[in-house]
């Protein structure tokens, strides 16, 4: 009965997955950083892309306080927070948010402030799509690790 | 007994302004059995190697402390770049023959160029990974072969016993360096967390970042996806 629950619950995982990767959200560098996790490290995953969440939250804050700012000018500013979020985005497999970074940033090339408001708004949807779905990733293996502790006998 | 397996690890020293890049390569470099240092820039970098840096606040480091087999180092950083350090590594006499890597998360053709030009063995492209890592263990392997050599003819011929020890170890190195080499791509990750079906390989798209590289420069990076990486020595 609780061998059932482990596999259930694995089965959705990659199933979760398989649908990221699907969609593009996820790339193969995701399962780079998975090859990286083992026992001296059981949580790489999860703080890594806690780490990437936190500076990714700073860095778009600052981008809207930019943009926001009626007399904005400094696109160059908005360009290096971008080369940021682009460069972590890959090392985590993000590709989508990286792509959707990309866009925005050619757009701050160009001094285009509109183009800029609405990169920032996809970008901001896309990193917050991902970071939804990896919060449903990480509950998914939580309740695994649970289940699968379960089944060994004390 | 434990000098033995420290003098068989090697000491890479990571340099990288972002903390969560500090994060991965310094997991990468442990996956790969390297010792590992990070520092968050050049400066720091060059304090800890005990290189004199204009940097008033540098403490000072006894050089003879620290043996560095390499230095990998990210391109983009405030104030001291990858390649102004690699510059002042290339510049020291103390230092110049231990092997500096730049990463970067750009593919430019001229940087990369400039780069390889003063002197740096491999230029890496963001992200990197552990197929681009295992490429560097020739470089380290020979650094360490010959800073072995150099203490063997600067010690004391009063130190006899401790000569004695040191001989074999040299001749032996080179097998065990070898031996190191073969068993890391043996021991190479085999997916123990890979949670995806192999089908998802046809619908990711190509990356074509290190393809742009590939292109301008004659360097042999074909990288296959989602298998085990032999190590070519």
């Amino acid at each position: 009965m609780l061998g059932l629950g482990v596999d259930r619950l694995q089965a959705d995982i990659n199933r979760l997955l398989t649908s990221l990767f699907h969609q593009g959200v996820l790339d193969e560098q995701f399962l780079q950083l998975q090859q990286l996790q083992d026992e001296t490290s059981p949580t790489f995953v999860y703080d890594v892309i806690n780490i990437y969440f936190d500076e990714s939250e700073k860095l778009l804050r600052s981008l809207r306080l930019l943009l926001m700012d009626r007399e904005f000018s400094d696109y160059k500013k908005i360009g290096l927070h971008l080369n940021q979020l682009v460069g972590s985005s890959s090392s985590i497999g993000a590709r989508r948010v990286r792509n959707v970074c990309v866009a925005f940033r050619s757009a701050s090339e160009l001094n285009n402030r509109p183009g800029c408001l609405r990169g920032l708004e996809i970008v901001e949807h896309e990193y917050h799509y991902l970071k939804n779905m990896m919060h449903e990733l990480f509950q998914l293996e939580q309740q695994r690790l649970l289940a699968a502790g379960v089944r060994y006998p004390m | 007994m434990g000098m033995a397996a420290v003098e068989s690890q090697f000491h890479v020293l990571a340099v990288d302004d972002s903390s969560f890049d500090r994060k991965l390569i310094e997991k990468l470099l442990q996956k790969s059995s390297c010792q590992v240092t990070t520092v968050d820039s050049g400066y720091k970098a060059l304090e800890f190697l005990g290189i004199e840096s204009n940097d008033p606040n540098a403490l000072s480091t006894s050089p003879q402390e620290v043996e560095v087999n390499l230095i990998i180092t990210d391109y983009c950083m405030p104030g001291m770049t990858g390649y102004d350090l690699l510059k002042k590594v290339k510049e020291s006499s103390a230092f110049k023959n231990i092997p500096v890597v730049i990463m970067s998360s750009e593919n430019v053709p001229p940087r990369i160029s400039r780069c390889l030009e003063e002197g740096a063995e491999e230029f890496f492209l963001k992200p990197v990974r552990m197929a681009d890592l295992n490429k560097l263990k020739p470089h380290m392997m020979k650094t360490k072969l010959n800073n072995q050599k150099l203490e063997e003819i600067e010690k004391p011929l009063n130190v006899a016993a401790a000569t004695a020890a040191v001989e074999p170890e040299i001749k032996d190195s080179a097998e065990v360096g070898s031996k190191i080499l073969t068993l890391q791509s043996e021991l190479e990750p085999k997916q123990v967390h890979l949670q995806v079906a192999q089908q998802e390989e046809q619908t990711l798209g190509n990356n074509n970042k290190r393809k742009s590289m590939e292109e301008g420069l004659s360097t042999d990076r074909s990288r296959p996806r989602f298998e085990c990486v032999t190590t070519a020595v």
